[in-house]
This record gives C-alpha cells, structure tokens and sequence, in this order.
C-alpha cells in the first residue's frame, strides 16, 4: 500500500462506461472516506467489473445490490484486497491507495464481514474478538482488560441478548455470531466496515436485530457497506445505494432516491425509468 | 446488559435456571463441557472396585507403583493432546518415547560416558527432531498424519531395532546411568515431600485468589468466592493424600519412604503445557485453528508455524516420557510395545475429556486419562484378569471415551 504523492484527483482518467452520479464529475469528494474511480477487474477474457465510480462516505449506510453474477463480490472483494483491481484507481480520505492483500486493507481500517463469519465456535466471544490481536502482560495473555474491552464494545454496539461474553461462539444464535463479527471489526477500530449477505439465513427478530446493530456502527461514524439481495432490509438501512448490473454500477445515490419498484428495474434491466436521474450504462 | 452480566453470578452457565440443575448437567454432558466430575466419579468407582476385590490394590507400595505406571500413559497423552487439539494424531509417538529413551540409556552408558544432561537433551532433542519431520510432511507437504505417523510408526520401530542392535546383540540396552536410573527410583525425603505439596499448594492457591481478586476488582463476572476455596481446599485434600501414601514404608524388607522423582516431572510437565495452552498466544492460536483453520488463518495467525511447533510440542514430550519409561524398565528394550501404548495414550487423552475432533482439550485430561488407563491396567493385573480381557476391556473404555466425545460433537453442532 502506498500513497501517490499529492494526487490530483480530477485529473483521474476514467475507464469504462462512466456512471457515476455523485458529483457529476471525476472529482473525488473530500467528504468520501473511499473513493473508486475507474476500477475494473477481469479475470482472463472474463471482465467481472468494468469502471466502477463510487463513494462511500463515512458514517453511513451504502447498500450495493444486484442480481446474481452483477459482480457485488467481486466488487467487495476488491476493496478488501482478496484480489487487486485490474485497473482504477482507489482513494481513501482522498489520497490515492494500492490494496494488493487483504493486510493492505486492514492496515488502512477495511474490516470484512463475510458470510461464513469465520469465527471459532470453539473460543468464546472474548478470545474471537481479540484473536490474532490479543493484548498481552507480564508475558501472558491480558485476559481482564480483553473482558472489559469486549463488555463495553457490546455496550456500545447496543448487543443486549448475549448472556456472558464468556460463552462459546458455538452456542449463539445466528444474529448473534453476526454481532460477535461486527464487533470484532469494531474492537480494531475499523473505519470501513464490508458486509456480504448479513441477514440472510436470520429470522425476522435476529434480522431486526443484525439491522439495529448496522445503523449503531453507522451512528459512531463508521461507514458500512452492505452486500444484499433483500431489499426490504435494504430500504430499512441503507443511507444510500448502489445498483450493479453486469459487472457495471447503474446507478448510485441517497436512498430517497430510489423505491422497490425501481430498485427491482434497475437490478433486472439496468435501467429505470422512475428513477430521478437514471443513468444507463453508455453502450 | 453490563447490569446482568456483573449482577448475576451465574451468567457464567447457559440457562441454567430455566432447566434446573439436572437439566443444565444434561445439556453440559451433552456439549462435552462437563468438565472433569464424571471421569474422577468413573476413576473413584474403578478403585473402590479393585479395592473390594482386593485389598492390597490401596497399598502404599501398590498405589505408588500406579503412579509410576500411569507416568507412560500420562505423559504419552500430553504428547498427543498437543495435537489432538489441532484434529491430528500421531501414531508413532510410541516409538519416539522407546527411541528416546534408547538414545539416553546408550549415550549415559558406560561405554559413551555422556554426563547426564548431555544425554537427555540429545535424546530429547532427536525427539524433538523426529516430529519436526512427521509435521513438515503434515503440515507443508499436507499429508494426512494418520498415514504419516502410521508409517512412521513402522519405520521408527525399524530405526529403535537398528541402534538397540548396533549397541547390544541382546536385544535391550541396560541404563546404567544413576540419574537415569533415579527418575524413577530416587525418592525425595518424607521430610521434602511434604514441604514440596505444602509449598505448591501454597503457591497455587495464592495464585487463584489473586486472580480471583484481579477480576473482581475490575468489575468482571466472577464466580462466588468459595469456588475457588473449594478448588483451592481439594487441592490442598489431594496433596495430603498424596504426601501420605509417599511417605507411607511401602516396601516389605527395608524402609522406602517419600515421593518418587518421576511425579514432580509429571506435575511440571502438566503445569508447563496448561500454561502454554491457557495463558499464551501459542495456546490460543492452537485451539482456534483446532477450531476453525479458516477462521484463524483470516485473523493473520501463520497456521502452518503454530501446527508444526504443536509437533515438536509433542515429540518433546513423547521424549520425556521415555526418559521415564526408561528409567522404569531399567534400560529399554526392542520389544517395546510403542503401538499399542500410542492407543492407551490417545485414550488416556479421550477418556479425560479431550476431542479427538479438535479444538477441545487440556492437559489435565491426560492426567486423569492416564490415571483411569493405569488403574484398570494394574487393578485387572492384581485381580488375576487375563491380558486378553485387558484388552478387550481397555478398548471398550477407548470405544465408549470416544463415543461420548462424538455424541458431544453432535451436541455441539445441534446448538449452534
């Protein structure tokens, strides 16, 4: 990871279809913690996302959807430096930043919730919380000041069902585990936080749940990012969103913008015609 | 939630109240964290047994040979316990312990005259070294370790007929060494016996008070305070009992009193692999890839180094082991049954309470393990039970240790 000396972002050529709608521009806003311009990746002849432009402000929601194979992994996956961009540019409190391993990320403050969570469910929730992180004294793990760290994380991201945070991950419910990952990207103060699918596979109170907890992080000034397909609980989340449609972005802004009829459209055609100021892909 | 967590001492224990007590046993029974009450329940019916159909089983003389008969199998399944917790097994620590041990015997003996600590850290470190190689094929190479150390099993038994045979034509090599030789057959004083129990129980328990303390005092969770006095009181109960039957006259024609060598090994060994397991980062990044590979290898842990230190863990152990088994057999011999006592250990480590699925262990299991191993192994010898009941007891033992352990696994899987 290194930073460009004193880039100029307006400068940034950009590649592929543009479809950014943020600031009209090329421009990167100063007040995005991230900012993508241009970013592409192919794998092979195989180009999975082409000219992506967005921003993800700090302290909010940002929802990307799509249908199946609309490149949202990819996407995140990029971002988290599980793979580096074919080309584009990535910029982070607008200073230009390569991310070419998932250490690069996490150097920078990207924290990636995936699916399977990856947590022990043999360690409880203190011992996953700190693991690979743990402070140490006199030697020896500093289990009491992991406790109380972990105590208050919870406190803070308003986690009240969990009974002792010295429980075995194995025995929580699905929200829950959900909530132990979350703030394990907060006890090392994250400050992007990726989800992909958060609530899938949760029933309607631990979604409820999986959501407050969302909006908490979002609250303390952290940006999230959200990969889904419901789009119930998008709308009941999401700041802002951004639609992918065939390894493109289609359309992004404020949530305001957008209803499920639209959202539905611009996720099954890449157009919409509700849409305010839609922006097709320019083929 | 803070509120609840400090206000309700048993936020410890999962639901509890709704299911009372029983119910809340059943459920611990069932996830395998039943900790260690119904091995020792098991381990109290096994004596009270071979006590009823023999009296002589408690005497001093035959309870301090237990002790040391048990040092083979307990040590044995430390050593395996190392990775165990990973989900891997080796076979071949049978051969490891008779190649140490050979190696001692040979290098301290009178031809060599290597001085006794030269001896042992060489033979401890070729034991060491020997599972350095099984976890560089297991770990890089990505073999499974049953088959590794199934065919190290048979390939280090060659290597033990090879340098018994090189040294001696007859078969054994003979421990000539007296430090070798006092392992197991030098005694502390009666007097030193008792200050050695005193002194650890002292030390131990001024330890668990303060971290008792230390947690209180930073708001946390804590058990009622007369846990740890009941923890600490029956600790001190057994340090007695032990103190008593060591220094009890346990021989027929002269006096033999006070605590053999072998036992405060033992304990250190216990005390230095539960250390490293609770209270390192070596010990936590074990269990978690023991856990979930994934999971830690994400959390940055580098899994590879951690799995193959665990085997170098446990060939250093296996050394130890035949360092006393050694000392025991007064030499060691080619016809050592390293198979077989790699199943006891393994068993010792499963019937104690540890998975042999991963992630789930502790020293301590080796030791109450081995102990239920030794005592079914020398109460069935007294009794006159042949060795082919032996067995076929000892592995209905392994058989149902391990379908607890399973049915645990299931429990485990279903909760979550």
């Amino acid at each position: 990871m290194t930073f460009a000396p004193e880039s100029s972002p307006a400068d940034t050529p950009s590649h592929g279809p543009s479809s950014n709608v943020d600031s009209g521009a090329n421009a990167v806003p100063s007040d995005a913690l991230l900012s993508l311009r241009g970013v592409s990746k192919s794998f092979g002849p195989v180009q999975a996302i082409q000219g992506i432009n967005l921003d993800i402000p700090a302290g909010q929601v940002t929802a990307v959807i799509g249908d199946n194979g609309a490149g949202k992994s990819t996407l995140i996956k990029t971002i988290s430096g599980i793979w580096s961009p074919s080309s584009g540019h990535m910029y982070w409190n607008g200073k230009e930043v390569h991310i070419h391993t998932p250490r690069d990320a996490t150097e920078l403050g990207i924290a990636t919730v995936y699916q399977d969570l990856a947590l022990c469910d043999n360690l409880d929730i203190v011992q996953n919380l700190y693991l690979g992180n743990e402070p140490m004294k006199f030697g020896m793990l500093d289990e009491i000041k992991m406790e109380l760290a972990t105590v208050q994380t919870l406190k803070d991201l308003a986690v009240t069902t969990v009974k002792s945070v010295r429980q075995k991950v194995g025995s929580l419910s699905g929200g829950q585990r959900q909530a132990v990952a979350v703030a394990r990207a907060v006890t090392r103060e994250s400050k992007l936080v990726i989800m992909d699918e958060p609530t899938a596979a949760l029933g309607v109170s631990q979604t409820a749940q999986v959501i407050g907890l969302i909006k908490t992080l979002a609250s303390r000034g952290v940006a999230v990012i959200v990969i889904s397909h419901n789009l119930t609980d998008v709308f009941e989340v999401a700041d802002r969103v951004a639609v992918m449609y065939l390894g493109t972005l289609v359309s992004s802004g404020p949530v305001s913008d957008y209803d499920t009829g639209s959202a539905v459209e611009l996720i099954t055609t890449g157009v919409s015609s509700r849409v305010p100021s839609p922006l097709a892909p320019a083929q | 939630m803070t509120a609840s967590l400090k206000d309700d001492p048993t936020a410890h224990v999962d639901e509890p109240e709704r299911q009372g007590e029983f119910g809340a046993m059943l459920k611990r029974l069932r996830t395998g964290d039943s900790g260690l009450i119904p091995v020792l329940l098991g381990l109290a019916a096994l004596v009270i047994y071979f006590y009823v159909r023999d009296s002589i089983f408690l005497h001093p003389e035959n309870l301090t040979n237990l002790f040391i008969q048990s040092t083979v199998f307990i040590l044995l399944g430390m050593a395996e316990i190392w990775l165990l917790l990973l989900g891997e097994i080796d076979l071949s620590l049978g051969f490891v312990l008779a190649i140490g041990g050979a190696l001692a015997a040979i290098t301290t003996s009178v031809g060599w005259h290597w001085p006794w600590y030269l001896g042992f850290a060489f033979s401890l470190a070729v034991t060491s070294g020997i599972s350095f190689i099984t976890g560089l094929l297991v770990v890089y190479l990505r073999l499974p370790s049953f088959i590794v150390t199934l065919a190290g099993q048979i390939g280090l038994n060659g290597v033990l007929l090879a340098i018994i045979d090189k040294e001696n034509s007859g078969g054994t090599v003979p421990d000539s060494n007296h430090v070798l030789y006092n392992l197991v057959y030098g005694n502390f004083t009666p007097l030193w016996t008792w200050i050695f129990f005193i002194a650890m129980v002292v030390v131990a328990g001024v330890f668990m008070l303060r971290a008792y303390q230390n947690r209180r005092a930073s708001g946390l969770v804590t058990r009622s305070v007369y846990f740890t006095i009941a923890k600490i009181a029956g600790l001190a109960i057994s340090a007695v009992v032990l103190a008593l039957i060591f220094d009890a006259d346990r021989s027929t024609f002269t006096v033999i009193r006070g605590m053999p060598f072998a036992i405060p090994i033992d304990i250190a060994m216990l005390l230095a692999g539960t250390f490293i397991l609770a209270r390192s980062k070596t010990g936590r990044y074990i269990y978690a890839i023991g856990g979930n590979k994934e999971a830690a290898r994400r959390a940055g842990i580098s899994v590879n180094k951690y799995r193959l230190l665990a085997f170098v863990f446990a060939g250093f152990t296996a050394g130890v082991a035949g360092l006393l088994y050694t000392s025991n057999l007064g030499g060691m011999s080619n016809a050592v049954p390293g198979g077989i006592y790699v199943l006891y250990a393994v068993a010792a480590a499963v019937i104690g309470g540890t998975s042999l699925f991963g992630g789930r262990g502790k020293m301590i299991h080796a030791v109450i393990g081995g102990m239920v191993i030794a005592v079914i192994y020398n109460g069935m010898a007294l009794i006159s039970v042949s060795t082919s009941v032996q067995y076929i007891v000892i592995a209905i033992v392994l058989v149902a240790a391990v379908t607890v352990d399973s049915v645990a696994r299931r429990g485990q899987e279903n909760q979550s």
